[in-house]
């Protein structure tokens, strides 16, 4: 707000591909904020950007669409936002972003905004590669034919941002025909569905009615409403759609004859000599192994020595903590209870960081777009799309983004599909449990130079992708197809990366991990903080009377009686009850009653694990050991011998690789897919095979 | 007589798109353009006969073959190969 006047929303608005977000970041820097359209998971980015002095507009970059008819989620909210005269998001003005090199294509998308009829300025963007390709634009001709402003932009180098601000300030509403009148080829067709959807404009209209079977947010009374008049009306709305692209590209096609000179054809050279390596079919499939090995022993190798920092840091603090305050329930509260957990989160971060650089420098180069290219006949065999790699890749990190970017499969059935094994792909929190583990039960030895530690865990990502894909060539033969899948990729042009894309979007990412997940994880941390220090009854409260009378006492030194009680103490506590109810069920997959509960408060996440197991084995006792010290300490009750033996660390992770483990992400999958039958079917699935894997894995090897 | 479709063309060879299997081809292929008169290029092929990687007019894309197959192109191809 500046002077008591609302500040301007401007929506930008453009193919994908066409330097978007780049402008976006150009516009407002620092000043954005990622969130979801209510209701759905599609992302929503908006920020403030500062237009002159006294001027401030709220921008809101929209999903990239090729068309404002609606094929996907994601283009629904462009519909929605553009459209709904009530849209908390409705714009003052229009930014329609284009890629300079492609304008045919870029233009068909734009003409279609500018029959929205809102004040509206096209942006050429990638001027630069313009010019390189030898082809003229003749702005003033555009301008002229449109009745718009055309700004030309490079937005990778800021470069014409303050001219695109000074037009944004000096917009006016002009009134235009349309592009194409939808009035004259189906009179009273749109304003009679106009009036149904309560807009304001007839183009509006006409691109819902196109889309009523697809569309997901209609009330049933507005669609029952619109086939009706559609039949009543004799209106074939795909042969009308057909009409109404051909005649929008021939319109596009006239004025670029006369705007645009292109010299003879300079291919993009570089890219095009790139693609030949990195598209073909051996030398492409080696790279794309080759880039998913680098990227599981980046996570596993780099990130430890941050980790360790991180580890090292949490733990002086606590150890400082205890020494300088006043022993008490609130010191024990935040040396032993918070600051354990509050660790537990930062210390994925490092790998958090690393994941996402690799998967945005992979989706800013434009490589992204080859790997479903080459990977879609091996996943199709599968049941999945070849778009169905990127959640899977996406999976490595955390199923939550990656059954959110299955949005952009339009086939229903693999997107079904997709949705329902990325859980099985190995997530980042996965990875801490997986590490623990590993560290426990497989010894640090080198076979040719490469660490055992770091093929095994290798070994547990390609479990993971293989159990997935498995699961996803059983589903796909038990649900019967419904339509034809299409596939549909642009393969843009690689591009260096922009440094500050790449920051801004793992920033992004791991803001929203530590206040997502991070807020669970501290929760959950403090909650089993809380009830293994209390207990029901006197044996939690009186055991060192209850120990006294069990144990001749006269064997043991002051400090073996403390451990001693502190373990009988942590067996009686409420956290204790727990874990011991459920060790009937777990006892055949060698897990003790500890690890019960450590599996139960994994359902909220199941990095959890680790910090439950710090916070158990840290209760009563006061050195900082680090969790796989105090756990490979753990003894046997029986034997006396190490509990984390190999079967028992073998079983463990094998559970932790197939169980459906997360909150999270039965949420999402719910939020996803609209039903709680398929999440519920999901954890039903997952968990059961995890159990019965974990208890033939335990029974083998022991 | 059965007329040549875009994925009759090997690698490096060029068509023009002569019509277009409207009833099953999705409108949003020619929404982005793929519409009669379009010239096409085929630039690789996937591993396994997997999809087809076009030049199509100023950009390029990727579909899967059956995709490929409803777009019939003129008798004409030059060979650029």
């Amino acid at each position: 707000m500046i002077g008591g006047r609302k500040a301007l929303k401007v929506a930008l608005v453009g193919n994908p591909n066409t330097g978007k977000s780049s402008l976006f970041n150009a516009l407002t820097g620092l000043n954005q904020k990622v969130s979801n359209y209510p209701g759905i998971t599609v992302e929503k980015k908006s920020g403030f950007s500062k237009l002159d002095q006294r001027s401030i507009a709220e921008m809101v970059d929209l999903p990239g669409t090729y068309s404002l008819h609606p094929s996907s989620i994601d283009e629904e909210v462009v519909l929605r936002t553009l459209t709904e005269p009530d849209n908390p998001d409705r714009p003052d003005a229009i930014v329609a972003v284009a890629d300079a090199t492609n304008l045919k294509r870029n233009l068909y998308l734009f003409t279609q905004v500018l029959d929205l009829g809102l004040p509206t300025i096209l942006v050429l963007n990638m001027v630069d590669q313009v010019q390189r390709k030898g082809i003229e634009i003749d702005v003033e001709k555009l301008e002229e034919a449109f009745g718009v402003k055309v700004v030309l932009v490079n937005a990778r180098r800021g470069e014409g941002i303050n001219v695109l601000k000074q037009s944004i300030l000096e917009l006016s509403h002009e009134l235009r025909a349309p592009v194409f009148d939808i009035r004259k080829d189906a009179p009273n067709y749109a304003e009679s569905a106009r009036k149904i959807l309560n807009l304001n404009g007839d183009y509006a209209a006409w691109l819902i009615a196109s889309q009523v079977s697809e569309l997901s947010y209609l009330s049933a009374s507005e669609k029952d409403q619109l086939e009706q008049l559609t039949l009543r009306s004799e209106v074939d709305t795909k042969k009308l759609h057909i009409r109404e692209t051909i005649q929008r590209y021939k319109i596009v096609n006239d004025l670029l004859k006369e705007a645009v000179t292109v010299s003879p054809e300079k291919d993009r050279s570089w890219s095009g000599r790139l693609d030949r390596i990195i598209t073909h079919k051996v030398y492409g499939v080696l790279i794309l192994l080759g880039l998913l090995f680098l990227i599981f022993q980046a996570i596993f190798s780099w990130a430890e020595l941050p980790m360790n920092l991180i580890d090292t840091v949490f733990n002086e603090l606590s150890i400082w903590i205890k020494d300088t305050m006043e022993p008490g329930a609130l010191r024990a509260l935040i040396a032993d209870g918070i600051i354990p957990g509050i660790a537990g989160v930062v210390i994925f971060l490092p790998q958090i960081f690393i994941l996402f650089t690799f998967i945005t420098l992979m989706e800013e180069t434009g490589y992204m777009a080859r790997v479903v290219f080459l990977m879609d006949k091996l996943m199709k065999r599968f049941g999945l799309s070849g778009k169905s790699v990127v959640p899977l890749i996406s999976g490595t990190a955390c199923a939550i983004p990656a059954i959110m970017a299955t949005r952009n499969i339009e086939s229903w059935k693999e997107r079904l599909i997709t949705i329902f094994v990325t859980p099985f792909t190995t997530c980042s929190a996965r990875l801490p449990v997986y590490t623990v583990l590993i560290g426990l039960v497989i010894p640090s030895e080198k076979i040719m130079g490469i660490n055992l530690q770091g093929i095994v865990l290798m070994f547990m990502y390609l479990l993971g992708f293989g159990t997935a894909l498995g699961s996803a060539w059983l589903m796909s033969k038990m649900i019967p197809t419904r339509t034809a899948s299409h596939f549909i990729v642009e393969m843009p042009a690689y591009r260096v990366p922009l440094y500050k894309n790449v920051l801004l979007t793992i920033w992004g990412k791991g803001k929203s991990f530590v206040t997502n997940a991070g807020k669970i994880i501290i929760a959950i941390s403090i909650i089993l903080w809380v009830m293994a220090s209390n207990g029901p009854n006197e044996h939690f409260t009186e055991a060192e009377r209850f120990v006294a009378a069990e144990v001749d006492t006269t064997q043991l030194t002051p400090e073996e009686f403390a451990s001693v009680v502190d373990g009988y103490r942590l067996e009686h506590s409420y956290v204790g009850y727990l874990g011991q109810a459920i060790e009937p069920a777990i006892r055949p997959l060698g897990y003790d009653w500890k690890v019960g509960i450590a599996l139960i408060s994994s359902f909220a996440a199941r990095e959890v694990f680790v910090g439950t197991m710090a916070t158990i084995y840290n209760v009563g006792s006061e050195d900082e050991m680090t969790v796989m010290e105090q756990m490979a300490a753990e003894k046997n009750k029986e034997t006396g011998k190490p509990f984390f033996t190999f079967p028992v660390g073998m079983s463990l992770l094998m559970f932790y690789a197939f169980a459906m483990q997360c909150v999270s992400t039965f949420a999402i999958v719910k939020k996803e897919t609209n039903s709680w039958r398929w999440p519920i079917m999901q954890a039903v699935f997952m968990s059961g095979f995890a159990y019965v894997v974990s208890l033939i894995t335990f029974q083998l090897l022991s | 007589m059965r007329f040549k479709s875009a994925a009759d063309l090997r690698v490096g060879e060029r068509g023009v798109i002569r019509e277009l299997s409207l009833d099953e081809l999705p409108v949003k292929l020619l929404e982005m353009g793929c519409l009669p008169g379009t010239e096409l290029e085929v630039k690789h092929v996937a591993p396994f006969n997997g999809p087809i990687y076009f030049r199509m007019a100023d950009y390029h894309l990727a579909i899967r073959r059956e995709l490929a197959r409803l777009i019939l192109l003129e008798d004409s191809v030059e060979d650029v190969a």
